[in-house]
Protein backbone atom coordinates (compact mmCIF):
# COMPACT_ATOMS: atom_id res chain seq x y z
CA UNK A 1 0.00 0.00 0.00
CA UNK A 2 1.56 2.90 -1.47
CA UNK A 3 -0.80 5.83 0.30
CA UNK A 4 1.56 6.49 3.20
CA UNK A 5 4.28 6.71 0.70
CA UNK A 6 2.45 9.40 -0.62
CA UNK A 7 1.59 11.02 2.14
CA UNK A 8 5.24 10.32 3.32
CA UNK A 9 6.37 12.52 0.32
CA UNK A 10 4.33 15.43 1.12
CA UNK A 11 5.50 15.69 4.49
CA UNK A 12 9.09 15.26 3.44
CA UNK A 13 8.75 18.84 1.90
CA UNK A 14 7.18 20.60 5.00
CA UNK A 15 5.07 19.53 7.90
CA UNK A 16 1.03 19.65 7.93
CA UNK A 17 -2.50 18.00 9.40
CA UNK A 18 -4.69 15.86 7.23
CA UNK A 19 -6.87 18.35 5.52
CA UNK A 20 -3.50 19.32 3.81
CA UNK A 21 -2.17 16.33 3.20
CA UNK A 22 -5.55 15.21 1.85
CA UNK A 23 -5.79 18.40 -0.60
CA UNK A 24 -2.13 17.59 -1.76
CA UNK A 25 -2.87 13.65 -2.69
CA UNK A 26 -6.24 14.93 -4.68
CA UNK A 27 -4.15 17.61 -6.68
CA UNK A 28 -1.64 15.38 -7.60
CA UNK A 29 -3.80 12.22 -8.57
CA UNK A 30 -6.91 14.05 -10.02
CA UNK A 31 -7.71 10.88 -11.91
CA UNK A 32 -7.61 8.84 -8.50
CA UNK A 33 -10.19 8.39 -6.30
CA UNK A 34 -10.67 11.22 -3.69
CA UNK A 35 -9.01 10.43 -0.50
CA UNK A 36 -11.57 9.98 2.56
CA UNK A 37 -10.40 11.89 6.05
CA UNK A 38 -10.62 8.31 7.94
CA UNK A 39 -8.15 6.95 5.24
CA UNK A 40 -5.93 9.84 5.97
CA UNK A 41 -6.24 9.88 9.87
CA UNK A 42 -5.81 5.85 9.59
CA UNK A 43 -2.60 6.25 7.36
CA UNK A 44 -0.89 8.70 9.91
CA UNK A 45 -1.67 6.80 12.54
CA UNK A 46 0.13 3.80 11.14
CA UNK A 47 2.58 5.79 10.07
CA UNK A 48 2.84 7.16 13.67
CA UNK A 49 2.99 3.84 15.54
CA UNK A 50 5.95 2.83 12.70
CA UNK A 51 7.45 6.22 13.85
CA UNK A 52 7.92 7.38 9.97
CA UNK A 53 6.02 10.44 11.36
CA UNK A 54 5.49 12.52 14.55
CA UNK A 55 3.52 14.91 15.71
CA UNK A 56 4.97 17.83 15.51
CA UNK A 57 2.19 20.17 16.94
CA UNK A 58 -1.41 20.91 17.76
CA UNK A 59 -2.62 24.38 16.13
CA UNK A 60 -5.84 25.97 17.42
CA UNK A 61 -8.27 27.44 15.10
CA UNK A 62 -12.00 28.14 15.33
CA UNK A 63 -13.00 24.19 15.37
CA UNK A 64 -11.14 21.89 16.47
CA UNK A 65 -7.70 21.38 17.14
CA UNK A 66 -5.58 20.49 14.11
CA UNK A 67 -2.33 18.09 14.99
CA UNK A 68 0.36 18.92 12.10
CA UNK A 69 2.38 16.03 11.35
CA UNK A 70 6.39 16.13 10.78
CA UNK A 71 8.72 13.48 9.07
CA UNK A 72 11.22 11.48 10.96
CA UNK A 73 14.54 10.80 9.95
CA UNK A 74 13.41 7.17 9.62
CA UNK A 75 10.40 8.21 7.60
CA UNK A 76 12.61 9.79 4.90
CA UNK A 77 15.29 6.95 4.65
CA UNK A 78 11.99 4.81 3.92
CA UNK A 79 10.59 7.06 1.75
CA UNK A 80 13.57 7.30 -0.49
CA UNK A 81 13.88 3.57 -0.81
CA UNK A 82 10.92 3.21 -1.88
CA UNK A 83 11.23 5.51 -4.26
CA UNK A 84 14.18 4.11 -5.64
CA UNK A 85 13.03 0.83 -5.50
CA UNK A 86 11.63 -1.30 -8.66
CA UNK A 87 8.20 -2.12 -8.93
CA UNK A 88 7.58 -5.93 -9.53
CA UNK A 89 6.19 -5.94 -12.84
CA UNK A 90 3.18 -7.52 -12.87
CA UNK A 91 0.48 -8.62 -11.99
CA UNK A 92 -0.99 -4.78 -12.23
CA UNK A 93 1.87 -2.63 -11.32
CA UNK A 94 0.64 0.27 -13.11
CA UNK A 95 -0.65 2.78 -10.30
CA UNK A 96 2.18 2.33 -8.14
CA UNK A 97 4.46 3.57 -11.11
CA UNK A 98 2.56 6.49 -11.76
CA UNK A 99 2.37 7.32 -7.81
CA UNK A 100 5.68 6.64 -7.36
CA UNK A 101 7.15 8.56 -10.07
CA UNK A 102 4.74 12.10 -9.45
CA UNK A 103 6.03 11.40 -6.04
CA UNK A 104 9.54 11.80 -6.83
CA UNK A 105 9.29 14.56 -9.14
CA UNK A 106 7.33 16.66 -6.52
CA UNK A 107 10.59 15.75 -4.54
CA UNK A 108 12.96 16.76 -7.36
CA UNK A 109 14.10 12.62 -6.24
CA UNK A 110 15.82 10.66 -9.07
CA UNK A 111 12.84 9.65 -11.30
CA UNK A 112 14.84 9.21 -14.41
CA UNK A 113 17.25 6.87 -12.84
CA UNK A 114 13.70 4.76 -11.10
CA UNK A 115 12.12 4.93 -14.66
CA UNK A 116 15.49 3.79 -16.24
CA UNK A 117 15.75 0.82 -13.86
CA UNK A 118 12.11 0.10 -14.10
CA UNK A 119 11.98 -0.15 -17.95
CA UNK A 120 15.00 -2.87 -17.73
CA UNK A 121 12.46 -4.82 -15.12
CA UNK A 122 9.58 -4.87 -17.07
CA UNK A 123 11.88 -6.04 -20.24
CA UNK A 124 13.24 -8.77 -18.06
CA UNK A 125 9.84 -9.84 -17.28
CA UNK A 126 8.62 -9.81 -20.84
CA UNK A 127 11.45 -11.59 -21.44
CA UNK A 128 11.19 -14.32 -19.15
CA UNK A 129 6.95 -14.55 -20.70
CA UNK A 130 8.44 -14.78 -24.33
CA UNK A 131 10.45 -17.86 -23.12
CA UNK A 132 7.48 -19.21 -21.58
CA UNK A 133 4.87 -18.74 -24.45
CA UNK A 134 7.37 -20.77 -26.91
CA UNK A 135 7.46 -23.30 -24.55
CA UNK A 136 3.47 -23.29 -23.74
CA UNK A 137 1.59 -26.31 -25.29
CA UNK A 138 -1.78 -25.12 -25.40
CA UNK A 139 -3.28 -22.22 -27.26
CA UNK A 140 -5.12 -21.11 -24.55
CA UNK A 141 -1.61 -20.48 -22.36
CA UNK A 142 0.09 -18.42 -25.17
CA UNK A 143 -3.21 -16.09 -25.39
CA UNK A 144 -2.82 -15.84 -21.24
CA UNK A 145 0.72 -14.48 -21.95
CA UNK A 146 0.07 -12.47 -24.94
CA UNK A 147 -2.41 -10.30 -22.37
CA UNK A 148 0.51 -10.30 -19.91
CA UNK A 149 2.87 -9.21 -22.33
CA UNK A 150 0.39 -6.29 -23.90
CA UNK A 151 -0.06 -5.01 -20.38
CA UNK A 152 3.73 -4.51 -19.95
CA UNK A 153 4.44 -3.31 -23.28
CA UNK A 154 1.47 -0.39 -22.19
CA UNK A 155 3.34 -0.01 -19.12
CA UNK A 156 7.15 0.17 -20.80
CA UNK A 157 5.75 3.01 -23.73
CA UNK A 158 4.32 4.76 -20.28
CA UNK A 159 7.90 4.95 -18.93
CA UNK A 160 9.64 5.97 -22.03
CA UNK A 161 6.94 8.78 -23.29
CA UNK A 162 7.74 9.53 -19.16
CA UNK A 163 11.28 9.88 -19.34
CA UNK A 164 10.55 12.19 -22.60
CA UNK A 165 7.66 14.38 -21.70
CA UNK A 166 9.76 15.03 -18.36
CA UNK A 167 12.81 15.83 -19.71
CA UNK A 168 11.35 17.98 -22.73
CA UNK A 169 9.05 20.01 -20.45
CA UNK A 170 11.60 20.72 -17.55
CA UNK A 171 14.86 22.22 -17.80
CA UNK A 172 16.68 22.02 -14.47
CA UNK A 173 15.96 19.48 -12.30
CA UNK A 174 14.55 20.70 -9.32
CA UNK A 175 11.90 19.63 -7.94
CA UNK A 176 10.09 22.87 -7.05
CA UNK A 177 10.06 23.56 -10.65
CA UNK A 178 8.49 19.94 -11.57
CA UNK A 179 6.25 20.68 -8.74
CA UNK A 180 4.52 23.76 -10.29
CA UNK A 181 4.33 21.71 -13.94
CA UNK A 182 2.51 18.99 -12.42
CA UNK A 183 -0.35 21.54 -10.96
CA UNK A 184 0.79 21.01 -7.40
CA UNK A 185 2.56 21.92 -4.06
CA UNK A 186 1.43 25.76 -4.05
CA UNK B 1 42.23 -6.11 -53.85
CA UNK B 2 45.03 -8.15 -54.10
CA UNK B 3 47.53 -9.66 -52.17
CA UNK B 4 47.35 -11.58 -48.70
CA UNK B 5 44.76 -10.54 -46.46
CA UNK B 6 44.22 -11.68 -42.83
CA UNK B 7 41.23 -13.87 -42.97
CA UNK B 8 39.03 -13.18 -39.88
CA UNK B 9 38.57 -16.21 -37.39
CA UNK B 10 42.10 -17.73 -37.78
CA UNK B 11 43.95 -15.60 -35.18
CA UNK B 12 45.17 -15.06 -32.12
CA UNK B 13 42.02 -12.62 -32.37
CA UNK B 14 39.63 -15.64 -32.08
CA UNK B 15 39.68 -15.28 -28.19
CA UNK B 16 36.40 -16.58 -26.94
CA UNK B 17 35.92 -14.20 -24.17
CA UNK B 18 36.32 -11.54 -26.43
CA UNK B 19 33.58 -9.94 -28.10
CA UNK B 20 33.15 -10.92 -32.13
CA UNK B 21 32.29 -7.40 -33.01
CA UNK B 22 32.79 -4.48 -30.90
CA UNK B 23 32.23 -0.73 -31.27
CA UNK B 24 34.38 1.93 -29.06
CA UNK B 25 33.54 6.03 -28.82
CA UNK B 26 31.70 5.94 -32.11
CA UNK B 27 30.79 9.18 -33.43
CA UNK B 28 28.98 9.70 -36.85
CA UNK B 29 27.18 13.14 -38.22
CA UNK B 30 25.17 13.27 -41.45
CA UNK B 31 25.56 16.68 -42.60
CA UNK B 32 25.08 19.28 -39.05
CA UNK B 33 23.03 16.31 -37.21
CA UNK B 34 24.63 14.17 -35.04
CA UNK B 35 23.50 10.48 -35.42
CA UNK B 36 25.67 8.80 -32.86
CA UNK B 37 27.54 9.98 -29.96
CA UNK B 38 30.69 8.09 -28.50
CA UNK B 39 28.24 5.12 -29.02
CA UNK B 40 29.89 1.72 -27.72
CA UNK B 41 28.50 -1.97 -27.76
CA UNK B 42 29.97 -5.60 -27.55
CA UNK B 43 28.63 -8.01 -29.40
CA UNK B 44 29.55 -11.76 -28.24
CA UNK B 45 29.57 -14.77 -30.37
CA UNK B 46 26.14 -16.29 -30.78
CA UNK B 47 24.36 -13.86 -28.71
CA UNK B 48 20.79 -11.95 -29.24
CA UNK B 49 21.16 -8.34 -28.88
CA UNK B 50 18.42 -5.95 -29.31
CA UNK B 51 19.56 -2.06 -29.75
CA UNK B 52 16.52 -0.20 -28.92
CA UNK B 53 15.51 3.35 -28.93
CA UNK B 54 12.80 6.35 -30.07
CA UNK B 55 13.68 7.15 -34.08
CA UNK B 56 16.07 9.22 -34.36
CA UNK B 57 17.94 7.92 -31.55
CA UNK B 58 20.82 6.46 -34.08
CA UNK B 59 19.97 2.90 -33.75
CA UNK B 60 20.04 1.85 -37.64
CA UNK B 61 23.43 4.22 -37.80
CA UNK B 62 25.27 2.18 -35.47
CA UNK B 63 23.67 -0.39 -36.93
CA UNK B 64 25.00 0.00 -40.47
CA UNK B 65 28.42 0.93 -38.66
CA UNK B 66 28.57 -2.51 -37.13
CA UNK B 67 27.78 -3.93 -40.15
CA UNK B 68 30.38 -2.21 -42.22
CA UNK B 69 27.72 -0.28 -44.61
CA UNK B 70 28.56 3.18 -43.28
CA UNK B 71 32.26 3.94 -41.63
CA UNK B 72 32.03 5.99 -38.15
CA UNK B 73 33.65 9.79 -38.80
CA UNK B 74 35.76 8.33 -35.63
CA UNK B 75 35.68 5.27 -33.10
CA UNK B 76 36.65 2.02 -34.10
CA UNK B 77 34.61 -1.13 -35.47
CA UNK B 78 36.61 -4.55 -34.57
CA UNK B 79 35.20 -7.65 -35.86
CA UNK B 80 37.02 -10.57 -34.59
CA UNK B 81 40.81 -8.45 -34.43
CA UNK B 82 40.14 -6.36 -37.52
CA UNK B 83 39.68 -2.43 -37.88
CA UNK B 84 36.36 -2.65 -39.83
CA UNK B 85 36.42 1.24 -39.70
CA UNK B 86 40.00 0.69 -41.38
CA UNK B 87 39.39 -1.76 -44.41
CA UNK B 88 39.12 -0.52 -47.81
CA UNK B 89 35.69 -0.75 -49.34
CA UNK B 90 36.09 -3.60 -51.59
CA UNK B 91 37.71 -5.15 -48.68
CA UNK B 92 34.60 -4.27 -46.34
CA UNK B 93 31.84 -5.45 -48.75
CA UNK B 94 33.65 -8.76 -49.37
CA UNK B 95 33.79 -9.29 -45.35
CA UNK B 96 30.34 -8.15 -44.84
CA UNK B 97 29.26 -10.44 -47.72
CA UNK B 98 30.91 -13.53 -46.02
CA UNK B 99 30.45 -12.78 -42.29
CA UNK B 100 27.43 -10.76 -42.48
CA UNK B 101 23.74 -10.93 -42.97
CA UNK B 102 21.34 -8.28 -43.12
CA UNK B 103 17.51 -8.73 -42.59
CA UNK B 104 15.33 -5.20 -43.44
CA UNK B 105 11.98 -3.87 -42.68
CA UNK B 106 10.57 -4.35 -45.89
CA UNK B 107 13.16 -7.49 -46.76
CA UNK B 108 14.28 -5.64 -49.75
CA UNK B 109 14.35 -8.38 -52.23
CA UNK B 110 14.95 -7.98 -55.89
CA UNK B 111 11.51 -7.63 -57.54
CA UNK B 112 12.29 -8.70 -60.64
CA UNK B 113 13.99 -12.31 -59.39
CA UNK B 114 12.64 -15.17 -57.96
CA UNK B 115 12.36 -16.27 -53.92
CA UNK B 116 15.11 -18.67 -54.89
CA UNK B 117 17.13 -16.57 -57.42
CA UNK B 118 17.16 -13.58 -54.41
CA UNK B 119 18.15 -16.16 -52.32
CA UNK B 120 21.05 -17.37 -53.92
CA UNK B 121 22.11 -13.93 -54.59
CA UNK B 122 24.99 -13.48 -51.90
CA UNK B 123 26.51 -17.13 -53.25
CA UNK B 124 26.58 -16.18 -56.67
CA UNK B 125 28.35 -12.47 -55.76
CA UNK B 126 31.00 -14.95 -53.77
CA UNK B 127 31.26 -16.66 -57.06
CA UNK B 128 29.55 -20.30 -56.35
CA UNK B 129 28.32 -22.22 -59.13
CA UNK B 130 24.88 -21.54 -60.02
CA UNK B 131 23.64 -25.20 -59.75
CA UNK B 132 25.22 -25.32 -56.14
CA UNK B 133 24.03 -21.50 -55.12
CA UNK B 134 20.15 -22.83 -56.01
CA UNK B 135 20.70 -26.02 -54.05
CA UNK B 136 21.63 -24.16 -50.98
CA UNK B 137 18.56 -21.27 -51.75
CA UNK B 138 15.91 -24.19 -51.75
CA UNK B 139 17.55 -25.89 -49.02
CA UNK B 140 16.73 -22.90 -47.12
CA UNK B 141 13.42 -22.16 -48.02
CA UNK B 142 12.61 -25.66 -47.48
CA UNK B 143 13.95 -25.10 -43.88
CA UNK B 144 12.23 -21.84 -43.36
CA UNK B 145 9.24 -23.54 -44.86
CA UNK B 146 8.60 -20.97 -48.04
CA UNK B 147 9.34 -23.89 -50.16
CA UNK B 148 6.15 -23.66 -52.31
CA UNK B 149 7.03 -20.08 -53.13
CA UNK B 150 10.94 -20.59 -54.50
CA UNK B 151 9.28 -20.04 -57.81
CA UNK B 152 7.38 -16.85 -57.08
CA UNK B 153 8.21 -13.42 -56.96
CA UNK B 154 8.45 -10.94 -54.40
CA UNK B 155 5.05 -9.12 -55.37
CA UNK B 156 3.35 -12.59 -55.48
CA UNK B 157 4.21 -13.23 -51.80
CA UNK B 158 2.82 -12.32 -48.55
CA UNK B 159 4.71 -9.71 -46.28
CA UNK B 160 5.12 -12.94 -43.69
CA UNK B 161 6.51 -15.05 -46.93
CA UNK B 162 8.83 -12.24 -48.37
CA UNK B 163 10.18 -11.93 -45.05
CA UNK B 164 11.14 -15.55 -44.66
CA UNK B 165 12.80 -15.47 -47.94
CA UNK B 166 14.54 -12.57 -46.94
CA UNK B 167 15.65 -14.06 -43.82
CA UNK B 168 16.64 -17.21 -45.98
CA UNK B 169 19.12 -14.84 -47.88
CA UNK B 170 20.88 -13.27 -44.80
CA UNK B 171 21.88 -16.95 -43.71
CA UNK B 172 22.77 -19.16 -46.51
CA UNK B 173 26.15 -17.54 -46.53
CA UNK B 174 26.42 -18.68 -42.92
CA UNK B 175 27.08 -15.67 -41.25
CA UNK B 176 28.95 -14.92 -37.71
CA UNK B 177 26.42 -12.31 -37.58
CA UNK B 178 22.95 -11.40 -38.48
CA UNK B 179 21.60 -7.76 -38.10
CA UNK B 180 18.07 -7.49 -38.28
CA UNK B 181 16.92 -3.75 -38.64
CA UNK B 182 12.73 -3.25 -37.81
CA UNK B 183 12.47 -6.89 -39.02
CA UNK B 184 8.80 -7.39 -38.47
CA UNK B 185 8.15 -3.29 -38.91
CA UNK B 186 6.31 -4.07 -41.90
CA UNK B 187 3.77 -6.80 -40.39
CA UNK B 188 0.75 -7.41 -38.55
CA UNK B 189 1.48 -8.83 -35.17
CA UNK B 190 0.65 -12.68 -34.98
CA UNK B 191 2.71 -12.45 -38.99
CA UNK B 192 5.56 -10.62 -37.33
CA UNK B 193 6.22 -12.72 -34.27
CA UNK B 194 6.34 -15.76 -36.57
CA UNK B 195 8.76 -14.21 -38.80
CA UNK B 196 10.95 -13.44 -35.66
CA UNK B 197 10.66 -16.97 -34.55
CA UNK B 198 11.90 -18.10 -37.68
CA UNK B 199 14.65 -15.61 -37.50
CA UNK B 200 15.58 -16.58 -33.92
CA UNK B 201 15.55 -20.19 -34.37
CA UNK B 202 17.35 -19.73 -37.55
CA UNK B 203 20.51 -18.16 -36.02
CA UNK B 204 20.44 -19.95 -32.77
CA UNK B 205 21.02 -23.30 -34.87
CA UNK B 206 23.60 -21.97 -37.16
CA UNK B 207 25.43 -20.43 -34.07
CA UNK B 208 25.27 -16.98 -35.78
CA UNK B 209 25.22 -13.51 -33.55
CA UNK B 210 21.91 -11.53 -34.07
CA UNK B 211 21.64 -7.72 -33.24
CA UNK B 212 17.85 -6.63 -33.35
CA UNK B 213 16.95 -3.11 -33.97
CA UNK B 214 13.83 -2.22 -32.97
CA UNK B 215 11.46 -0.03 -31.74
CA UNK B 216 8.74 -3.03 -30.43
CA UNK B 217 9.39 -3.98 -26.59
CA UNK B 218 7.87 -7.38 -28.12
CA UNK B 219 10.85 -7.84 -30.25
CA UNK B 220 13.65 -6.41 -27.69
CA UNK B 221 11.81 -8.70 -25.38
CA UNK B 222 12.78 -11.92 -27.54
CA UNK B 223 16.64 -10.69 -26.91
CA UNK B 224 19.26 -11.94 -24.14
CA UNK B 225 20.02 -8.35 -23.65
CA UNK B 226 19.30 -4.81 -24.21
CA UNK B 227 21.13 -1.18 -25.07
CA UNK B 228 19.04 1.49 -25.12
CA UNK B 229 20.18 4.26 -27.51
CA UNK B 230 19.11 7.73 -26.94
CA UNK B 231 20.54 10.93 -28.52
CA UNK B 232 23.22 8.70 -30.41
CA UNK B 233 24.25 7.70 -27.18
CA UNK B 234 24.04 4.27 -25.05
CA UNK B 235 21.61 5.29 -22.04
CA UNK B 236 21.41 2.33 -20.15
CA UNK B 237 23.89 -0.51 -19.18
CA UNK B 238 21.79 -3.88 -20.16
CA UNK B 239 23.07 -4.92 -16.43
CA UNK B 240 20.65 -2.27 -14.66
CA UNK B 241 19.55 -3.86 -11.71
CA UNK B 242 17.80 -2.94 -8.43
CA UNK B 243 16.17 -4.53 -5.20
CA UNK B 244 12.32 -5.04 -5.96
CA UNK B 245 10.06 -2.66 -3.90
CA UNK B 246 9.58 -4.96 -0.62
CA UNK B 247 6.61 -3.24 -0.22
CA UNK B 248 3.08 -4.91 -1.11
Amino acid sequence: MSLGMVLLGVLAERPAHGYDLKRAHDDRFPSARRLAYGQVYATLARLERDALVELAETTRGAGPDRAVYAITDKGRAELLAWLDAVESPGPYPAEELVRKTITSLHLGADADGFLVHQRAAHLAAMRRLTLDRAEAPELGARLAIDHALAHLDADLRWLEETRDRVARETTGTGGRQVAERTGGDR
Amino acid sequence: MNGPQPEPGTGAASDPIAPLLSARAVHKTFGATPALRAASLDLYAGEVVAVTGRSGSGKSTLLHCLAGVTVPDTGTIVYDGQRLDQLPTDDRSRLRRRHFGLVLQFGQLVPELTAAENVAIPLLLERRRRASAQAAAMEWLDRLEVADVADARPAAMSGGQAQRVAIARALVTSPRVVFADEPTGALDTVTGDLALQVLLSATRETGAALVLVTHDNRVAAAAEREVVLRDGTVDVPATAGRPESGRP
